[in-house]
């Protein structure tokens, strides 16, 4: 299969570099067991773990799964974006892999590109299976209005690409790929607890809500509650509704402050 | 112009530390060029500017009539031109050596087919391998494939055969014969001075920054006309004599052993020999 027969000196294009790179990256990922398992299974069992220790009801005939499944799914997004690519990235860039990348026609925007399509996809199998257990095993109920299924669909796709910008931005702070997870875990558990993932957010302090309001992941976990919680619940909120447009907004800000760092900052190799 | 590299004045300092001092550079289409130079003396600095990886702070520098600071889309149509062998990366594991190339083969306009890349390598029993599978060897061999998938105009070749055997050594040299034969330049570094005498058609020695010497390697340093050792058993065992003359003094010695010199050698500088004068001539000269 010789593809070099016609002669022409355009080289193809970074979206469509973006898209092959998107389709290796899977490929890779489905075939590290360890990792997929993990991956996929850690949030499930998550949620069996808190939902056998917290049996109560919030209110609302709102039981701790229902409100724990969304925290789940926003961190989720925290942590197949910017808590996989923070720590990948230094082990990429360690093994030589982004050097070699950097020596051909390949653009940096191919391989955010790449990067942006293996989170969603994960994204996406993780939250599916994690709402099929829910509803099998954990008594969750799944919504029924369309409005909150596209709340939904937009929450995951601008929640999973603030979260890759993000963590191609934070990628160059860990000084070598051994050493990142220690850098990036912390961060993200520190942010997890803040966010009310893991609690009530209106039971944590106002000084812990005030600092969680200025990260996406607070804003995730809320948007969706109000995709997974009744709309009653709104009124037991910090703000006493969603604030979904809010939510928007934040999370789009954080989406392009995340691309626009890395751009700048974006490093194929260790400086020496 | 219409060499494949051209270098003037290149220099490149880290901090107080001169890495290059100065090099002058060319470069012609078709050749293979080959830069020795001991640890630390501005080889890798030298290549890695040329390939686009560092910036330098003076000298002009043209790779394939682009200067390889070049950023944006033109970065993508020079890159788009040249082929670099990095030393071993290491990666992507839980990839075929077939999905590997065919993946690398899509950044490219005028990619060579994937097949006959992997066989060109020698790598086509393993090619619906992983790559974790493969040994050190094969694995530099994927490096080259993955440096040439591009039918590059220009191919960096960093230190290739760094823990091979002899026989995939001599393999290896094969190879790069061939790519050769294609029309590509390759700039070769490397710091076994057989390979340099092997492969390369001209040679430069760096050393503390700067050029020593081009040659061709059977003339480097004055080789070829370079004193030779005559020796042999005479009666008090082992004799020798260094000499411009070598015929000269084993037609003496004819007369003088009837029939054959017993245990007769005629020695000139290995390449080997020459590189670590001059290198050793340029630490003394500091």
């Amino acid at each position: 299969m010789s593809v070099n027969k016609v002669h022409s000196n355009k080289v193809p294009s970074a979206l469509a570099i973006g898209i092959a790179r998107g389709g290796l990256e899977v490929k890779q990922f489905m075939r590290q067991r360890e990792s997929v398992v993990f991956t996929l299974a850690f949030p499930i069992m998550l949620l069996a773990i808190f939902g056998s220790v917290f049996t109560n009801e919030l209110s609302d005939g709102v039981t701790f799964s229902q409100y724990f499944v969304a925290g789940m799914i926003a961190s989720g997004l925290v942590n197949t974006g910017f808590q996989q690519l923070a720590i990948m990235i230094p082990v990429e860039r360690d093994f030589g892999t982004l050097k070699r990348l950097q020596g051909t026609p390949m653009p940096a925007s191919s391989y955010f590109i790449g990067k942006s399509i293996v989170v969603f996809v994960t994204m996406v199998i993780q939250v599916a299976l994690l709402l099929i257990a829910g509803v099998l095993f954990f008594g969750v109920n799944l919504p029924t209005d369309p409005a909150k299924w596209f709340t939904f669909t937009w929450l995951i796709i601008l929640g999973s690409a603030a979260s890759t910008a993000l963590g191609i931005a934070f990628s160059v702070i860990p000084k070598s790929g051994r050493g990142a997870s220690a850098v990036v875990s912390p961060v993200v558990i520190i942010l997890q607890f803040f966010s009310g993932v893991f609690f009530v957010f209106t039971d944590l302090p106002g000084w812990m809500q005030q600092v969680a309001a200025l990260f996406p992941l607070k804003w995730m976990t809320q948007g969706m509650r109000s995709v997974f919680l009744p709309d009653s619940f709104a009124a037991q909120e910090v703000a006493g509704t969603w604030e979904t447009g809010r939510t928007f907004w934040i999370i789009l800000a954080w989406l392009i402050a995340g691309l626009v760092i890395s751009i700048k900052t974006f490093k194929w190799e260790q400086a020496r | 112009m219409s060499s494949v590299i051209n270098v003037r004045g290149l220099e490149k300092s880290y901090g107080a530390n001169k890495a290059v001092a100065g090099i002058d550079l060319t470069i012609e289409p078709g050749e293979i060029f080959a830069l020795l130079g001991p640890n630390g003396a501005g080889k890798t600095t030298t290549v890695e500017i040329l390939e686009g990886f560092r910036d330098r702070d003076r000298g002009d520098v043209s790779v394939l009539g682009t200067d390889p600071g070049v950023k944006g889309e033109q970065a993508r149509k020079w890159r788009n031109r040249i082929g670099i062998v990095l030393q071993s990366t290491n990666d992507a594991g839980d990839l075929s050596v077939y999905e590997t190339v065919a993946h690398f083969a899509k950044y490219y306009s005028n990619p060579r087919g994937v097949d006959e890349v992997i066989n060109a390598v020698g790598l086509t029993d393993k090619s619906a391998e992983l790559i974790r599978t493969l040994s050190g060897g094969q694995r530099r061999r994927l490096d080259v494939a993955l440096g040439i998938i591009g039918s590059p105009e220009l191919l960096f070749l960093d230190e290739p055969t760094t823990g091979f055997d002899p026989e995939a050594r001599r393999a290896f040299w094969a190879l790069i014969q061939d790519l050769r034969k294609s029309g590509a330049t390759i700039l070769l570094t490397t710091h076994y001075l057989d390979e340099a005498e092997a492969l390369a058609d001209r040679v430069a020695v760096i050393n503390q920054g700067k050029i020593i010497e081009v040659a061709t390697p059977a003339l480097l340093g004055g080789r070829a006309t370079s004193l030779a050792t005559v020796s042999w058993k005479g009666p008090n065992g082992l004799q020798s004599e260094r000499t411009d003359n070598p015929t000269t003094l084993i037609r003496k010695l004819t007369e003088t052993y009837k029939d054959e010199i017993p245990e007769l050698t005629v020695k000139r500088a290995s390449l080997e020999d020459i590189y670590l004068e001059m290198i050793g001539g340029a630490d003394v000269s500091q």
